[in-house]
């Protein structure tokens, strides 16, 4: 491993207790959703991880608990190493805290989030929907969120279908 | 080369106003320059040099829907971009058309899901629909000939 990623890992251990996973190299801190804002910082300004590459989430729902992973993933263009930490969060109210200050590129990818999986970046600036239209109900990367279906049109439907479609006039 | 040799020496034509209006709106009809998706790339293969789509009065994609007489909807129309799409077709002036280029267009074609609406005829009303996913560069021109074809035979006004 990486010196420099070595001493990052381990300094943050110490510091707040986290959980370690490693798979083929690449290394994930599992760590608590009200530490994410120190530990970036330290990590910004201590260990020169000054790109957050990508902010996502994953929904594990319905085995996973708790049902969300917010995923942060670090880069250091000096030191060419990458960390990923892991911020487990409930299905009850879900939030982070906002990493904007930290990394300002944060701003979108959490309202992103916001809007995808209905996980609220607490101290956001404009915590707005993103992709989606702004009336839009429900969070569609949520593996409950319904995909939505409309009946296929074919030959001995099609008048049936036709009579009940929303075709505009002019 | 042209009329001229066909007339000979009378230098007069006669028709009727509508064959005369309807010949000029089908021989400069010019698309909007826009595009959704990969029908798109389709669109502009027609448009380049291969296909050469100015055979046809389509020279020019204009990229302000004042200035365009056509709306070729070329791909999958999002619930998001469906206020778009209807806002570009509400500022093209009057005569204007619209074809439906593709499946998705169309009727949403493969994708039957909460973000796509299900065929822009819900937005917009639509005059030629071109099957394909996408259509080729001779789908789209047979698509603008069948439309020319309707233009052609349109009526200005209701004549008594």
């Amino acid at each position: 491993m990486n010196n420099k990623l070595l001493k990052a890992i381990q300094t943050i251990e110490k510091r707040f207790g986290v959980e370690e996973h490693i798979f083929r190299d690449e290394y994930s801190l599992i760590v608590s959703p009200g530490d994410v804002v120190e530990i970036c910082r330290l990590l910004r300004d201590g260990f020169g991880f000054d790109m957050l590459s990508s902010l996502t989430a994953v929904d594990y729902w319905p085995e996973g608990d708790p049902r969300f992973h917010v995923i942060y993933q670090l880069y250091s263009i000096e030191n060419n190493i990458n960390l990923r930490l892991r911020a487990p969060v409930s299905d009850d109210n879900p939030a982070i805290p906002t990493i904007e200050g930290i990394y300002p590129n944060a701003n979108w990818h959490e309202r992103e989030i916001w809007d995808m999986f209905g996980i609220k970046a607490e101290g956001h600036s404009d915590l707005r929907r993103i992709l989606t239209p702004y009336d839009w109900e429900g969070h569609p990367l949520r593996k409950d969120y319904p995909l939505g279906y409309e009946e296929v049109q074919f030959t001995f439907n099609a008048d049936e279908i036709d009579a009940k479609k929303p075709y505009v006039k002019e | 080369m042209g009329i001229e040799q066909k007339l000979a020496n009378l230098g007069i034509v006669t028709t009727t106003l509508e064959k005369a209006v309807n010949w000029s709106r089908t021989r400069a009809m010019w698309p909007l320059l826009s595009g959704l998706a990969c029908c798109a790339i389709e669109m502009m293969a027609a448009e380049a040099s291969h296909y050469d789509m100015s055979r046809f009065g389509m020279e020019l994609m204009r990229a302000s829907p004042r200035q365009s007489d056509l709306l070729i909807v070329a791909g999958r129309v999002t619930r998001k971009m469906a206020p778009v799409i209807r806002r570009l077709y509400d500022q093209l002036p009057d005569p204007k058309w619209a074809i439906a280029m593709g499946d998705c267009a169309s009727c949403g074609g493969v994708f039957n899901n909460y973000a796509i609406v299900q065929g822009v005829d819900e937005v917009i009303p639509v005059d030629v629909y071109i099957a394909g996913c996408p259509p080729r560069p001779e789908g789209l021109i047979h698509g603008i000939l069948t439309l020319y074809e309707k233009v052609e035979n349109e009526r200005l006004t209701k004549w008594r």
